[in-house]
């Protein structure tokens, strides 16, 4: 058997009630406020849930009982800021195969204010302890930049093409109230911005914020019923490289891109054109250059071309990272549960920046760097 | 050159020893495939490429060029910004990270692609570190 395009749909989506610095809510409250907020607006109560999943070792049970859920089916994938890619694409089988009828997947990161934050180390008996860590990395800033220089050699891609990615997803974010950062950037404002790790400098970096997000999926058949539009789930992918990045085996191309990106539109049986929404994880700049090309949308080395001449801002054939983005909007250390919930509001209509007539939305993720990759294909019609 | 205070130190494990061990010796221990003829890193007492066992260890000439790199501009311990976390590219074709050594940290000295040759500087008395200076140079 398998999945039919539309055959699960999303019925309740939502992002906690705020973020950006979110001081008065440790992190599983954010987790528990998106989730109360997804219930609320497709009228769920949790015990009408029965499937949970969220990021992490021993995740699903503390949320599951912090919501008062008796799950059937749990999903504690964590492969970093792409798993709730994966949760989608995991909720979506286990729906079909009867195991859950309404799933809940759920984020919430004090990625700023850091109450009850999650600690990040690297054992220094792991392979990233022994063979990364001890040269001087600190943190994705430092990790996720590392293939760039090779990609702009190898691409022609420059320094201000680079930056060119922070002036559009800036003007995106100009459209959105809920995003933190909306004033206007130039090339040369980014250029001369404070360096972190050269090539990048602190406008090419996402912001560090608070938030949570949660989503509800449930058949397309039940889906008719709840006050919600539908969002159908047309097709899905997964796949992971390696968690280190200096292991990459090509550092112009993820592997896990070019297996997810396009599983996912093989299955919802779309092509390139039929794409009128576009999301890709941007932890960093260089991330929609490789998403862009790596899916497919343009070839090898003309993606900074294409962001160069318009496509991605608003009014271009391309709307790419509608939201502002992980550069602009808000980015909690897993980013991903916010781009899915920027596809999810074009599909229905209800985006601050929304594409007029938008029918099909693809949400692209990367994880832990670019250890995994996950893609979700939306649309507001069943086929 | 004697490494700044303060550095993440590796922990060896079963399967990581030797090539640790050969460091401490001045030797960069790398391991290919039989079947295959290729060479891997991390280590790994199996091939990453069919699954045998049948591997073995073997020498690497210490040659490699600069494959890519950022220069971090924020105090982390155990290191002076700017400093560049390089990735070598090995002769024998394997990458790993690094740090360049007796060469300045900008992008104007580090071009991608020049020569490199491996430097092994002690950490401590347990662990010596293969970093990486030019070939160019002396």
């Amino acid at each position: 058997m398998s999945y039919q395009p539309g055959s699960v749909a999303v019925v309740g989506a939502s992002e906690s009630t705020k973020i950006g610095a979110v001081p008065g809510m440790s992190q599983i409250m954010l987790h528990a406020d998106a989730a109360l907020n997804a219930m609320a607006e497709c009228g769920l109560k949790p015990s009408d849930i029965d499937g949970v999943a969220c990021v992490g070792p021993m995740m699903p049970q503390q949320i599951a009982h912090y919501l008062g859920i008796t799950p059937s089916w749990v999903d504690g994938t964590g492969v970093g800021g792409c798993s709730f890619m994966l949760h989608v694409r995991h909720a979506a089988a286990a729906i079909m195969a009867g195991y859950a009828k309404t799933i809940l997947i759920t984020h919430g990161e004090s990625g700023k204010s850091r109450i009850n934050g999650t600690p990040r180390p690297a054992e220094p008996e792991s392979l990233n302890g022994q063979f990364e860590i001890p040269y001087g990395p600190f943190g994705p800033p430092t990790l996720f930049p590392i293939p760039v220089l090779r990609y702009m050699k190898e691409t022609g891609t420059t320094h201000e093409h680079l930056a060119m990615v922070s002036v559009v997803t800036r003007e995106w974010a100009g459209k959105n109230p809920r995003a933190m950062f909306r004033d206007p950037l130039t090339v040369d404002d980014v250029l001369g911005s404070r360096m972190i790790a050269y090539p990048f400098r602190i406008l090419q970096c996402c912001l560090v914020t608070d938030g949570g997000g949660a989503i509800i999926l449930t058949s397309a058949e039940r889906a008719k019923d709840f006050p919600t539009k539908p969002v159908y789930v047309l097709g899905s992918g997964e796949s992971v490289e390696t968690n280190m990045v200096s292991q990459m085996k090509d550092f112009t191309s993820s592997s896990a891109f070019r297996v997810a990106g396009p599983t996912a539109m093989k299955m919802a049986g779309i092509s390139h054109a039929d794409v009128d929404h576009l999301m890709i994880y941007d932890a960093f700049a260089h991330l929609p250059l490789y998403g862009l090309e790596d899916l497919g949308f343009c070839k090898r080395g003309e993606a900074k071309d294409f962001i160069w001449e318009g496509h991605t801002r608003p009014g271009g054939k391309l709307p790419l990272n509608t939201n502002g983005g992980g550069l602009s909007y808000t980015h909690t250390g897993m980013y991903g549960m916010f781009a899915l919930q920027e596809s999810i509001r074009q599909m229905r209509g209800t985006a601050p920046a929304q594409v007029p007539g938008a029918k099909v939305s693809v949400a692209h993720g990367v994880g832990g760097m670019f250890s995994a990759s996950g893609t979700i294909v939306f649309s507001n019609e069943q086929p | 050159m004697a490494l700044a205070p303060g550095r993440p130190k590796p922990k060896p494990t079963p399967e990581t020893k030797q090539f640790w061990d050969g460091c401490k010796d001045g030797k960069l221990l790398l391991q290919r495939c039989v079947e295959t003829g290729k060479a891997y890193f991390p280590p790994r007492p199996f091939s990453p490429y069919t699954g045998s066992r049948n591997v073995e260890t073997f020498e690497a000439s210490g040659r490699a060029t600069l494959h890519s790199y950022v220069i971090h501009h924020r105090p982390v311990p155990g290191f002076e910004p700017p400093y560049a976390i390089a990735v070598v590219e090995l002769e024998e074709g394997p990458r790993m990270m690094t740090n360049i050594v007796d060469c300045p940290q900008t992008p104007e000295a580090l071009v991608l692609d020049m020569p490199m040759v491996v430097a092994f500087t002690p950490l401590d008395d347990d662990i010596t570190l293969p970093l990486f200076t030019p070939a160019t140079k002396g």
